[in-house]
């Protein structure tokens, strides 16, 4: 016999459900006056360092309908390639970004707006940096577990062709998914869940 | 908006361990039926975390209302409050290895004690209670614990087999100290027979993994002529030691 090594195990993740919106942002589903403010709702202010931008996000399902009761987090890093987080060793991230966004899919649409600023870049564990990118997390009703993937930008063609994220995927026709197309200041980005299109989820 | 949640000691940057996806629910399980369309069917990428998994967003005490903990009287009518079975639920946020999590931003969500949610979305024939919101947060204190209290919500019908009810459940959102360590999941009581017939629950294959999200009663908890209490505790993915991970120029 060994020793035990007395681990416990992860609580296992259940789905979101449809009403995810009454605890997560519950002034977007008419609950008001339990908190201010939705959490996450706002990302950055008028001191907020680096360049304001869009992102437009939507989680289309197999069928390639929009996912009108889906949720998406977004966690990125400041202009500066830092995050503003007790992890962050290498300097103090800007005092006026949390890094971090939540946001409903709308009701109509199944669309997702962010306003925040470019991420600078960040380095992975080898001190390569990677391509700036945003790190996102979805759920919804019929998720079982929460959906990691990662937004990159379109106009960023030489750091991506670098990122070792990215090139870890074996078929290279699936890059694409995790590349937002520019528009003026604002990135497109669509989520599939199934089909040819997936994108590409992580287990990270 | 962003604090530091804990003390002086020095933050952990180890990468987590990883997940142990038999554990959890697959992303296809047919029979809950939304999971057909909305399960990713490729394989995942699977790679160590890098710092932006390892770091996560941070929340301060200072954010939270007084009553954010108390569903029962946090939407209701000033001298009133919830219908229902009054609660406590209580318990501890720990990571794989035992130790608890300090600082970590709980939000939980629920239908009233009649099953029926605050919700557009919800039909439900069960009446809304005008006192009841459904909808709390706290943050655990810096040994990884928690309370709030509530009522018991009630079970409910919903569409997907032709009679499938929900067991009683409070949903819970659980951030960690890193963004890789993101769970959300449901909290069932202990002896409710609807669990296991659930098609949500029944896609987690392992008995014991559907125990560990069953709270338990716990009556030495109980406020006396007041409200029960449940126990839950939640497991968040642990870390690996820093020690020997490969440190960047300057660190």
């Amino acid at each position: 016999m060994a020793q035990s090594l007395d681990r416990l195990r992860e609580s296992p993740s259940q789905t979101a459900g449809p009403y995810v919106h009454i605890g997560l942002t519950p002034n977007f589903c008419g609950i008001s006056g339990v908190y201010a403010t939705d959490l996450g709702a706002t990302m950055v202010n008028d001191k907020t360092k680096g360049e304001r931008i869009g992102l437009k996000i939507r989680v289309l399902d197999g069928t390639g309908t929009p996912l009108k009761d889906a949720l998406i987090e977004i966690w990125q890093a400041d202009a500066d390639g830092l995050y503003n987080s007790p992890a962050e060793l290498r300097g103090a991230a800007d005092p006026n970004f949390q890094g971090w966004g939540r946001c409903p899919t709308d009701m109509e649409t199944g669309l997702c707006d962010f306003e925040t600023i470019k991420p600078g870049r960040v380095p992975y564990q080898d001190g390569r940096l990677m391509a700036p990118h945003v790190s996102l997390w979805i759920v919804a009703r019929g998720i079982n577990i929460g959906l990691q993937t990662r937004l990159y930008f379109s106009d960023e063609a030489q750091a991506n062709a670098q990122d070792p994220i990215l090139a870890r995927i074996e078929h290279r026709v699936r890059v694409p998914t995790l590349i937002a197309e520019r528009q003026d200041n604002t990135y497109v980005f669509d989520v599939h869940l199934q089909g040819d299109k997936e994108t590409v989820f992580f287990d990270s | 908006m962003s604090a530091n949640p804990g003390s002086n000691r020095t933050p952990e940057t180890g990468a987590f361990f990883q997940r142990d996806r038999t554990w959890h629910p697959p992303a296809l399980t047919p029979g809950y039926k939304s999971s057909v369309l909305r399960s990713p069917q490729k394989a995942l990428l699977s790679f160590d975390n890098t710092l932006s998994e390892i770091a996560g967003p941070v929340f301060g005490h200072a954010m939270l209302g007084e009553l954010d903990a108390d569903l029962i009287h946090n939407f209701a009518r000033p001298g009133e409050s919830a219908i229902g079975e009054r609660i406590i639920v209580h318990g501890r946020v720990l990571d794989e290895r035992g130790v608890g999590v300090a600082g970590v931003l709980i939000e939980f969500w629920q239908a009233n004690a009649g099953g029926r949610y605050r919700h557009k979305k919800d039909g439900y024939l069960a009446p809304l209670d005008p006192n009841f919101g459904g909808c709390g947060r706290t943050i655990t204190d810096e040994r990884g614990f928690y309370a709030f209290r509530t009522v018991k919500p009630g079970p409910y019908p919903w569409p997907n087999g032709p009679n499938d009810w929900r067991p009683a459940h409070i949903h819970f959102s659980v951030f960690g100290h890193g963004f890789a360590q993101r769970l959300i999941t449901q909290m069932y009581f202990e002896g409710d027979p609807l669990i296991w017939k659930c098609p949500i629950v029944r896609g987690i294959a392992d008995k014991a993994a559907i125990e560990a999200l069953t709270a338990i009663l716990d009556t030495q908890a109980t406020i006396p002529m007041d409200a029960l209490a449940y126990k839950f505790d939640i497991v968040l993915r642990g870390r690996r030691s820093s020690l020997f991970e490969n440190r960047l120029e300057g660190n």
